[in-house]
Parts: C-alpha cells; sequence; structure tokens
C-alpha cells in the first residue's frame, strides 16, 4: 500500500519585529478607516492628521530600534530572505517616515481648504509609505514589485482625490497608464531575471551571477535593460521623464512633494538593491548606461527648467536635474557613490517638501505663475527668505545641505575616475542655479508700488516649513552625522 | 566634534572672530525690531569696526621675518571628508583683510540705502564675513565655500538696491561666477583626492602644495579650472562682461565693495592657489594669462575712454588695472609679485574711492552720464579736490600709491616678460588719457544753472573720503611697512615655484644673465 506522503506547508519564520514599521503605518492606515467609518461625525481633520503624525513617530521609534540591532548584531533577513534589515532599509524607512509626517502637516490645511475628505487621503499616505518602505527593503524582485504597487497605487488615488480639478484627473490618468506602463516593463525585467538566473531572490541572483560566467549573457542584457527603464520611470529620469512634469503641476501640492521626495527616493533604493548589488558582477555592463541617462537627465532638467514660466513646473524639471546628479552618484557603482547617493536623496528631500509647500500655499486657485511671486520679499520676509534659502540648497549654494550633496557626488564621480560627467553636473547646475535665480528675482526685485501677495499659512505649514529649512542650513554647516549615516547605509544582502 | 585648537601667536583665535564676528552681527541687526530703523547701520557698524580693529590687531602683531602662515587656527570640521576648518594669514592675504576690514565699515557709515535698511546692513556684514573667510581659508573646501557665498550678499545687493536694470545685472553677475568655480570644485575634489595616496585625503592648502602628487597634464588641468575660476573673478578679457553690468546696476555700497574686495578673491586665488599648489602648471600657462592680463590693461583703457556714464568708466578702468595685476602675477619675480599684491590694495583704495565719489555725485546730480556734467569744479570744488587726488592716484602719479605699485610690477615683469611689459606701460599713458579727459568734460567747462546748484561735500563726507585720501598719500610716500611683510610671502612663493618647476628667477645682481635667460625665453 502507498503511502502518500503527508504534505505540510511550512511556512517561512516571520520576523515580526523587522516588519514593525510598516505594520505601525498599515496599523495606523486601518484604524483611520475603521473609526471613519465607523463613526464619520466625530473623524476631525486634527484627529487624522494626528493619527498619522504619531503613527509616523511610532514608526520611527521603530526604526530607531531596527537601526541598534543592525549596529550591533549586524544586518538580518526575515520571511525567507525576501526582506532585509540593513542599514540601507533603516536609512530609507527613516526618510520615509520623516517625509511622512511633513506631507501630512502639509496636507492637513491643503484638505481643509480644498474640501476632501481628510480619511481615505490619510489612509492612502499611510499605504503608500508602507509599500515604499518595503520596496526600499525588499531582498526579492516580487517583494520589491509589491511595495512598488503598493506605493503606486495609494498615489494613483491621491492625485486624483481633487475631483474638482479636472488637471488632478488628467494628471492621475497620465501617472496611471504611464505607471502601469513602467510597471510592465518591470515586471517584464523581473521574469526575465528569473529566466536567466533561476531565481526572484536578489541574493541567489547575485550568488548565481558571481558564481557562473555566461557563454551568452543576451538575456540577462535584456533584464538588466528592462529593469533600469521601469527605475528610470519611477524616478524620472530622462528620456523617461516625460510624465513628470505634466503629473506633477496638475497634483495636488503636498501629493507633488510626496511623489518628488518619497516616490523617487524608493525609486532609487530600489534600482541601488538591484544594481549595485545584485547586479554588482556586472557592473561594466550597465554602469555605462546609467552614466548615460544620467547625463541626458542633467540636461534636459536644467535646460528645460530654465525656459517654464510656471514654478510650480520649474521646480518639476529641476527634480528631473536632481535624478540626474543621484544617477551621477549610481553610476560610480561604488560605496562612496552610494553614500553620496542616499546623502543626496535625503537633504533633497527636504529641499523638495519644503519647496512644494510653499508653492501649494501660494497657488491656492491650481494656478502658480512666476509673477505671482512678485514682492513676497517684501511682504512676506520670512517666507520668502526661507524659500530663498530652499532654492539657493538645490542650487547648490555653500552653507546649505544641497552643497554638501554635490559635493559628495562628485566626489564619487572624480574618484570613480568619471571628471566628464562630474564637470558636466557641475556645468548644468549652473544653468539650473538661473531658474531659481528668476524665482529669486521674482521675489525680491519688484517695482516698489507692487503690493507682494500674502499667503495665509497654516501653523502646521509654517512648522514644517520652520524644521525643513533649519535642516537645510544645519546640514549645510555640520553635515558630518549625515554622511556618516549615509556611509552606514551601504547595502548588503543577507540570508535570513 | 573634537576639537583641535593649534596657535601660533596668540592664545585668542582671532581670525576665527574676525569671520564670525560680522556674521554675528548681521543676525543682531536681522533681530533688531523693525521700528528702529535708524538703529540699523550705526549697529551694523559697530560690528564691521570690531572686526577691522581685529585685522589691524593682526596687521600690528604680524611678524615681517615670517614667510609662512600665522596665526594658524585648525578646527576639526567634517572629519568624514577630511575637511577642516583651517584658517591662517600670511604678507599676501594680510593687507587684503586690512582692506576688507577698512572698507566695509566706511561703506556701511557711507552710504545711505533709502529703504530697507535692515537686510541692507545683514547683507553688507555678512559680505564681509565671507570676504574675510576667503582671504583667510587655508583649506580648499573652506575656500570654496566662503567664495561662492560672498556671491550671494552681493547678489542681493545689487537687486535689491540696485539701477533700473538690476535683475539683469545681478543674475548675471551670480551666474558667470558660479559658471567658473563650477568646474574649479571638480578641480578641487580632483586635486585632494587624487593626492590623497597613502597619507589620506586631505584639503589643507599647505599640504596638498607640499606634496605635488599630480602628475603633469592632471596638475595643467586642473590649474586650468582653477584659473578660469579665478579670471572671471577679476577679471579678464574676454570673461569680463559681467564686471562693467555689475559695476554700474549695483547700488555705491556694492560697487564698492565689489571694487575693492571681490575683484581681489580672483587675483588673490591666482597666487594663492594658481601659483602655490601648481607652480609647474603655473609656469606653463604663464604665457597665455600674461597676454590676457596686456590684453585686458590695453582694451579696458581703450574701452574706458568711449564711455559716456562716469561709473562704467570706473569700471572699465578697473578691467585695465586688473590686467596689470596678472601680469605681474605671472611675470613670477619677487618685485613683480610685491606689486601685484601691493597693487590689489591700491586698487582697492583708489577705484573704492571713485565709486564712492561717483556715487556721491550721483546723489546729487541723479545722473551719471558725462555730458549731463559741466564745471562741477566751480559749483564744489571740495569735491573736485577729492577727486583729482584719487583719479592721481588712479592713474599713477609718482608720490601716490598707484605709481608705487605700477611701477613694481613695470620692472619687475620687464626681466622675464619684456614685451608684455612694453605694452602694457601703454596702460599707464591710457588711464592719464580716459581719467583726464572724463575729468575735463565733467569738472570743467561752462557750467548750466543746475551745475551750479550742485552742492559741495558735507563735513561727513569730507570725513568719509579723508581716510582714503590719507592712504593714498602715505603709501605712495612711504609703502616700506607693506613692503616688508609682502616680500618674505612672495619670495617664498617663487622658490616654491621654482623647486617644483624649471623656472629660475633672473638674478638682479646679473644683467647679462637676464638677457641670456630673456633669449633662452625667446628661443623656446
Amino acid at each position: 500500500m502507498s503511502v502518500l506522503p503527508q504534505l505540510v506547508f511550512v511556512g517561512p519564520s516571520v520576523d515580526w519585529w523587522a516588519l514593525l514599521p510598516q505594520m505601525i503605518l498599515l496599523g495606523a492606515a486601518l484604524l483611520i478607516l475603521l473609526v471613519s467609518a465607523l463613526a464619520p461625525q466625530r473623524t476631525s481633520s486634527g484627529l487624522v492628521t494626528g493619527t498619522t503624525v504619531c503613527s509616523a513617530a511610532a514608526a520611527w521609534i521603530a526604526t530607531f530600534g531596527l537601526w541598534s540591532d543592525v549596529r550591533t548584531e549586524g544586518p538580518s533577513a526575515s520571511i525567507a530572505s525576501a526582506l532585509g534589515v540593513d542599514g540601507f532599509s533603516v536609512f530609507f524607512t527613516m526618510l520615509i517616515v520623516i517625509a511622512l509626517i511633513a506631507t501630512a502637516m502639509l496636507a492637513h490645511s491643503y484638505l481643509d481648504r480644498e474640501g476632501i475628505d481628510p480619511p481615505e487621503f490619510h489612509a492612502l499616505l499611510l499605504c503608500s509609505a508602507a509599500g515604499a518602505i518595503v520596496m526600499a527593503s525588499a531582498n526579492d524582485l516580487i517583494v520589491m514589485f509589491l511595495g512598488l504597487e503598493a506605493l503606486s497605487i495609494g498615489l494613483y488615488v491621491m492625485i486624483a482625490m481633487h475631483a474638482r480639478r479636472p488637471e488632478a484627473r488628467e494628471s492621475a490618468m497620465k501617472y496611471f497608464v504611464l505607471g502601469a506602463f513602467s510597471s510592465a516593463f518591470l515586471l517584464y525585467g523581473i521574469a526575465l531575471t528569473y529566466g536567466s538566473t533561476g531565481s526572484t531572490n536578489l541574493i541567489h541572483v547575485r550568488d548565481y551571477l558571481t558564481a557562473v560566467v555566461f557563454r551568452d549573457q543576451h538575456l540577462l542584457l535584456a533584464a538588466m535593460a528592462l529593469l533600469l527603464v521601469g527605475f528610470s520611470f519611477k524616478v524620472a529620469a530622462a528620456p523617461f521623464h516625460f510624465w513628470a512634469p505634466d503629473v506633477y503641476q496638475g497634483a495636488p501640492s503636498p501629493v507633488t512633494g510626496w511623489m518628488a521626495s518619497v516616490a523617487k527616493a524608493a525609486g532609487f533604493a530600489a534600482l541601488l538593491r538591484v544594481f549595485f548589488v545584485a547586479f554588482a558582477t556586472h557592473e561594466a555592463d550597465w554602469s555605462p548606461i546609467v552614466a548615460v541617462l544620467a547625463f541626458i537627465t542633467l540636461i534636459v532638467g536644467a535646460v528645460m527648467a530654465i525656459l517654464q514660466n510656471d514654478v510650480k513646473r520649474m521646480l518639476a524639471f529641476s527634480s528631473i536635474s536632481h535624478a540626474g546628479f543621484v544617477l551621477v552618484a549610481v553610476q560610480s557603482a561604488s560605496n562612496k557613490g552610494t553614500s553620496a547617493a542616499l546623502f543626496y536623496l535625503f537633504t533633497y528631500t527636504f529641499m523638495v517638501l519644503g519647496s512644494f509647500a510653499i508653492v501649494g500655499a501660494m497657488g491656492a486657485d491650481g494656478e502658480h505663475p512666476l509673477d505671482r511671486y512678485a514682492g513676497l520679499g517684501r511682504s512676506r520676509p520670512i517666507l520668502a527668505m526661507a524659500f530663498t534659502i530652499l532654492l539657493f540648497a538645490q542650487a547648490g549654494v555653500p552653507l546649505t545641505s544641497g552643497f554638501v550633496g554635490k559635493f559628495q557626488v562628485i566626489g564619487a564621480a572624480v574618484a570613480d575616475r568619471s571628471y566628464l560627467l562630474a564637470a558636466v553636473a557641475m556645468l548644468t547646475a549652473v544653468i539650473g542655479a538661473f531658474m531659481y535665480l528668476r524665482i529669486v528675482m521674482a521675489m525680491y526685485v519688484a517695482d516698489r508700488e507692487v503690493e507682494g501677495p500674502s499667503p495665509t499659512l497654516h501653523w502646521t505649514v509654517a512648522l514644517v516649513l520652520g524644521a525643513v529649512t533649519g535642516f537645510t542650513i544645519l546640514i549645510g554647516i555640520v553635515p558630518q552625522f549625515l554622511i556618516e549615516f549615509a556611509d552606514d547605509a551601504v547595502p548588503v544582502l543577507i540570508r535570513g | 566634534m573634537e576639537m583641535v585648537a593649534v596657535q601660533t601667536g596668540s592664545t585668542f583665535p582671532v581670525l576665527n572672530a574676525m569671520i564670525v564676528l560680522p556674521a554675528l552681527g548681521a543676525l543682531v541687526v536681522v533681530l533688531l525690531p523693525n521700528s528702529r530703523p535708524e538703529m540699523m547701520r550705526p549697529i551694523g557698524a559697530i560690528f564691521s569696526s570690531m572686526a577691522a580693529a581685529m585685522s589691524l590687531f593682526v596687521m600690528t602683531q604680524f611678524s615681517s621675518q615670517d614667510p609662512g602662515f600665522q596665526f594658524e587656527s585648525i578646527q576639526s570640521w567634517i572629519p568624514a571628508l577630511g575637511i577642516n576648518w583651517h584658517v591662517g594669514v600670511d604678507g599676501i592675504s594680510l593687507w587684503l583683510v586690512v582692506l576688507t576690514g577698512f572698507i566695509t565699515p566706511i561703506v556701511l557709515l557711507a552710504v545711505d540705502p533709502h529703504h530697507d535698511p535692515k537686510p541692507y546692513t545683514a547683507w553688507l556684514l555678512l559680505l564681509q564675513a565671507g570676504s574675510f573667510g576667503a582671504f583667510l581659508s587655508l583649506d580648499l573646501f573652506l575656500f570654496f565655500v566662503m567664495f561662492e557665498i560672498v556671491l550671494v550678499p552681493m547678489y542681493m545687493l545689487i537687486g535689491g538696491w540696485g539701477y533700473d536694470d538690476r535683475r539683469y545685472a545681478a543674475t548675471k553677475f551670480f551666474l558667470y561666477t558660479m559658471a567658473g568655480s563650477a568646474l574649479m570644485l571638480v578641480a578641487i575634489v580632483s586635486v585632494a583626492t587624487l593626492s590623497a595616496g597613502d597619507q589620506g585625503i586631505t584639503f589643507n592648502v599647505i599640504e596638498l602644495a607640499q606634496r605635488q602628487a599630480l602628475s603633469t597634464n592632471t596638475a595643467r588641468l586642473c590649474f586650468l579650472a582653477f584659473a578660469l575660476a579665478f579670471v572671471i573673478k577679476v577679471p579678464i578679457v574676454p570673461v569680463h562682461t559681467w564686471l562693467p553690468d555689475a559695476h554700474t546696476q549695483a547700488p555705491t555700497a556694492g560697487s564698492v565693495v565689489l571694487a575693492a574686495v571681490m575683484l581681489k578673491l580672483g587675483t588673490y586665488g591666482l597666487l594663492r592657489f594658481g601659483l602655490y599648489l601648481f607652480p609647474e602648471a603655473a609656469v606653463w600657462g604663464a604665457p597665455t594669462l600674461a597676454t590676457l592680463g596686456v590684453i585686458g590693461v590695453v582694451y579696458g583703457a581703450i574701452v574706458a575712454t568711449m564711455q559716456k556714464d562716469l561709473k562704467r568708466l570706473v569700471a572699465y578702468s578697473s578691467v585695465a588695472h586688473m590686467g596689470f595685476i596678472v601680469l605681474g602675477i605671472f611675470a613670477f619675480t619677487t618685485q613683480s609679485l610685491e606689486g601685484g599684491v601691493l597693487q590689489m590694495v591700491n586698487h582697492g583704495l583708489s577705484t573704492g574711492a571713485l565709486f564712492l565719489l561717483v556715487g556721491m555725485l550721483y546723489e546729487r546730480r541723479k545722473t551719471r552720464v558725462i555730458d549731463e556734467l559741466n564745471g562741477i569744479q566751480s559749483a564744489a570744488p571740495i569735491f573736485a579736490g577729492f577727486f583729482t587726488i584719487v583719479m592721481l592716484s588712479s592713474i599713477g602719479v609718482p608720490g601716490l600709491n598707484g605709481f608705487v605699485g605700477e611701477f613694481l610690477i613695470l620692472i619687475g615683469s620687464y626681466d622675464t616678460r619684456r614685451w608684455w611689459t612694453v605694452i602694457a606701460a601703454t596702460g599707464v599713458i591710457l588711464a592719464a588719457l580716459y581719467l583726464l579727459w572724463a575729468y575735463q568734460r565733467v569738472f570743467h567747462g561752462e557750467p548750466t544753472p543746475t551745475d551750479e546748484a550742485t552742492p559741495d561735500l558735507t563735513l561727513r563726507e569730507g570725513l568719509i573720503l579723508t581716510p582714503f585720501v590719507v592712504a593714498i598719500v602715505f603709501l605712495g610716500i612711504y609703502p616700506k611697512p607693506l613692503l616688508d611683510r609682502i616680500e618674505p610671502a612672495v619670495d617664498g612663493l617663487i622658490t616654491h615655484i621654482e623647486n617644483h618647476s624649471d623656472y629660475e628667477r633672473p638674478d638682479p645682481a646679473d644683467p647679462i644673465a637676464i638677457d641670456q635667460h630673456q633669449l633662452d625665453e625667446d628661443d623656446h
């Protein structure tokens, strides 16, 4: 009598502790939805924002615990090596959580002003934050894809939530179609990676590529190309950037800030983990292509930015040129380059959140012409000075975090002997500076009879602005701790 | 952060205090209540003068025997990148520091901004702090930070208090300088990275100059990147076009500081970083740069002659004067370098004073067009008197400071760059031409009723101009205290160049050797 082997499915052991930040955020999202469904009259916008901010703070503390674990016990992995806990994931989790706090506070007054229901927005924001964290810590391409979709789907809805503005819907549609398109590229790339290496797990991929010498590696090259295209869409690197200016312009300003900071950072996190770590053996194949992407992105971002007359659109193009700078660091394929990219992304997140916060406050009717900023330096000197600091930081003026970031990127490029790319990066920074100077000039140089605008700033917005501006100056003067933090965050792949 | 304080000469970190004090003053001014606008400039001037007093203290304590850096102070700043807050002063930077200290408080007191005194005072103080920092830093990173950060206050001053076309001029000024320094940043990182070797990465200028670890071609490329940044700042033809616009559109205070202090950052940078870090490359690039300098002398003078606007004329005269200094720097003799450093100070005094005078004239007449001004001398004789002395100093008349500097440059350059010197000498005559002609048209001639109503200098304005005139005459008669302190430093710099390149300075005791040297040069 034959004995059927007893099939027992043994699930992988789950280190719940490592998942705590994501779980806190998702739990808060569910809580918000539940409370708003059960007691709709009692869910004030203050309560919802408070919940989001508190859960983000709790997630931050949990991440801090993970960080001390990483520092004392070294990196680890969880859920059958699908999710890594290392300095890299901790770094991005902290970045995302901080951006989450800022965005929740910025959205607070925006949602009240525009009459959008806060609970759904905040629930989606929390979900997309959790997705971004998963994306940044995934050790497996499938898990990475799940994180990406969680991030993106939240974003699609958040962009479209402003139902009364046709351009918001248009921009959501555009982002959705192109996002789906880029997901398809990414999935195809994942499939081909699986086809050529036999696994979607990045550890297996790396081990396989280290152990095996291909006689014919076309499949692998195609996989890398498709993955790169997919990620380039997400981080808005030229020539895959065409969606970005329109979508950034049409989206509600807090969402634009979220997209420009967190979606971009998570995209770069995934890009770095896949290429710098898993495809490390094939650096000679992908690094030149990333260098070309960086080159095109820098030039397109800078040149297109100076042709715009709409401030939000200017900043959209400037965020493209920032992606170019990060790519310059990525292409060096070195620990120094990765650290520079992380430093740049961290500081950039603060600058871009602050900039779009001001743009949001100034454009209450959804219009952002440059003329509107005329005379702001006289009517609201502190606000104008904060914007000036953020813009100068993006231009790379010393004593701001933006300068140290550019310095780090140039250092990585030079150490890699990419002198030409370093020179191009700096020259495009000068071209881009023209655009920032136009905004500064508009604020400070106006005819004396021009009555400057005086936008109303909710205290949450003022608080966020003060914090990001202060951080930008602080890092510009004493960058040491953030440099060390970024140095410790170079990604590793650990079998759990 | 670990603090490693290394002090020489004095236990009080006087150089750091000089940089911090004006910045602190800016903060204090910003925090003053808006209801007391009349308080802003005096309080700013107090902070600025305190920094100036410190620069004078450094001057008196400075040892003229020591060719190296004095009052050095190193604090760890960004250890992860090998960056230190490292400042020090030597004979080359000393007088520029004193000049910066001298000019800023005077400008603050002299020029009324007419509106928004608070930000005006704060920006001027930050400009002083940044300029001190740029002249004093001995760390490439720190220097770059200071070199770039001074753009912001000047940009804001031009944009906020300038004339009609200020938006264009301010943006052009900012972008030109930033474009130059963009490549310099790449070169700075390259020098530090490629010199690292086993000793670790450093941005310490003295250390890098000693290591000389770059290959010839790399050093030349880096030198070109540095030179581009400084040449734009000087400015040298053909990258000078930002200067006339910036000067003309800037408020008087901006013009004075721009001419007296900020242009010096270019020539100072060439000396401190171009020659010191890349001696071989500097010798290699010297003929080109000296040629550009001479072109600047002649071109600036000719264009100045054609100007209709008095301020623009002074701006172009700056181009000519700075060309002299560049020639002096790239002639590599003790006298030419001494003359170059001295001429930086002289140009700061005379052109600074000229801009002040033109500004005062504009306050009275609301015009700077030469044709609209006639016979001012009879209406304002004291004003004309001050103008004459300053103008003669700018022309280089013996007995005034301009002569000493130009003479040293010409005599020093003659040994190594004979034909360049011959052409540059015509610039002295051209300077007389354009300045005297302008003087003649503005101050002589038949005054119209409006001209006759031009008020003369007030006592306050006279008091403001007097220190300039005293310095101009004193340096013209007795430049020895300056030269004594400049000489060891430039001598050390030339020895450094000789040690690291095949250049040999001509022996002044042996004129035949000089001729031989010249012949060798011609053979190349």
